[in-house]
């Protein structure tokens, strides 16, 4: 590795300061005040326009044998999502998934 | 916090984070091994965990290390991997802002997205949950995931890969995430959100990391909120 440990510690310094600030910003400064009704109408749908592009790079990633889509993963993470839609609930979901992405890997 | 009621929410988010404890103990494993085997010392490897708590950035960081990039680029693309926690930060902000300012410190500690996601799921669908019962349940789901993220990340760094062969998690931490998101598409709007994220991050992955992501999530809020101004809640 080519950096000194000075240099290493101020990379972990500088990035834990910063991520500290990224995730107090809001929390922190904002405090008790009340956001504007167009703002809480954003923010309302934060977990559902983070987390699906979070993971879909993941559940797109191409097989490294193959070079194309993983049509397991694909199946698995419709089954999760069908299934935690309809169900409205995680642990139905995650059943779903692990069952699906296991059982096609068994059986392909 | 020392009411029955906020003991039992601490105790409620004990439970919901319990199935990311399985994610998150390989995940932090590997991150110690991968940190040690790039040429970090274990105490380096450590303070990437313990300072920073953010696994993808931590791995961003080591990956481009290896790369001998300078270290202000390091940390720039770092940081942007952790920008969607603003977001988080922001959405968390109409149910904890009136908590006392340590434990919104505390929260913004510990903000990250398993933490995140179990707790704004359990927020939206139990709507009547008082603040320090919502700042109960955000921190019992992290009380077990936070020390087993360092545990992890430990033994991984002095252990080296002799313990990662027959581990297969790759595909676990999209079920996990996708199980808490799939619950919330409540609306069209949500889940016209959630199909403009998932399109945006692909039209948009040539972008630096963390940028596309955080691009698209903008997008597909803005889409998300534009029809529930339109169609009304």
């Amino acid at each position: 590795m080519s950096y000194s440990d000075g240099q290493i510690w101020t990379i972990i310094a500088i990035m834990g300061v910063g991520t500290y600030l990224i995730r107090f910003s809001f929390l922190g400064l904002v405090g008790n005040r009340k956001l504007p009704e167009w703002a809480l109408r954003h923010l309302r749908y934060t977990p559902v326009a983070v987390l699906p592009g979070l993971v879909a790079p993941l559940v797109l990633m191409p097989n490294p044998v193959t070079g194309d889509a993983d049509p397991v993963r694909i199946a698995a993470a419709l089954a999760t999502i069908v299934v935690g839609w309809w169900r409205k609930g995680m642990l139905p979901s995650v059943i779903a998934g692990v069952i699906t992405y296991g059982g096609l890997q068994y059986l392909l | 916090m020392t009411s029955t009621t906020s003991k039992f929410a601490f105790v409620s988010g004990f439970w919901a984070g319990l199935p990311f404890i399985a994610v998150g103990f390989p995940f932090a494993m590997f991150f110690g091994i991968i940190a040690t085997e790039a040429g970090l010392s274990v105490a380096q490897a450590m303070g990437f965990t313990i300072v920073v708590i953010a696994g993808a950035s931590q791995f961003t960081a080591v990956q481009l290390m290896t790369e001998a990039v300078p270290v202000w680029g390091v940390i720039a693309a770092a940081l942007a991997v952790n920008l969607r926690m603003a977001m988080y930060s922001a959405s968390l902000q109409p149910h904890l802002g009136t908590a006392p300012l340590w434990q919104r410190a505390l929260v913004a500690y510990i903000n990250f997205d398993a933490s995140y996601a179990i707790s704004i799921a359990h927020y939206e669908k139990e709507p009547s949950l008082s603040v320090s019962e919502k700042a109960a349940f955000f921190l019992g789901s992290v009380s077990l995931m936070t020390p087993i993220w360092f545990l992890g990340t430990y033994i991984g760094a002095v252990a080296g890969d002799r313990f990662l062969n027959g581990f297969n998690i790759d595909f676990a931490m999209p079920i996990l995430f996708l199980a808490l998101a799939a619950p919330m598409l409540k609306t069209l709007a949500h889940l016209a959100a959630a199909v403009t994220s998932v399109i945006a991050v692909l039209a948009l992955s040539g972008m630096p990391s963390g940028t596309g992501l955080l691009l698209a999530a903008f997008i597909a809020m803005a889409v998300g909120a534009e029809i529930e101004r339109r169609r009304g809640r």
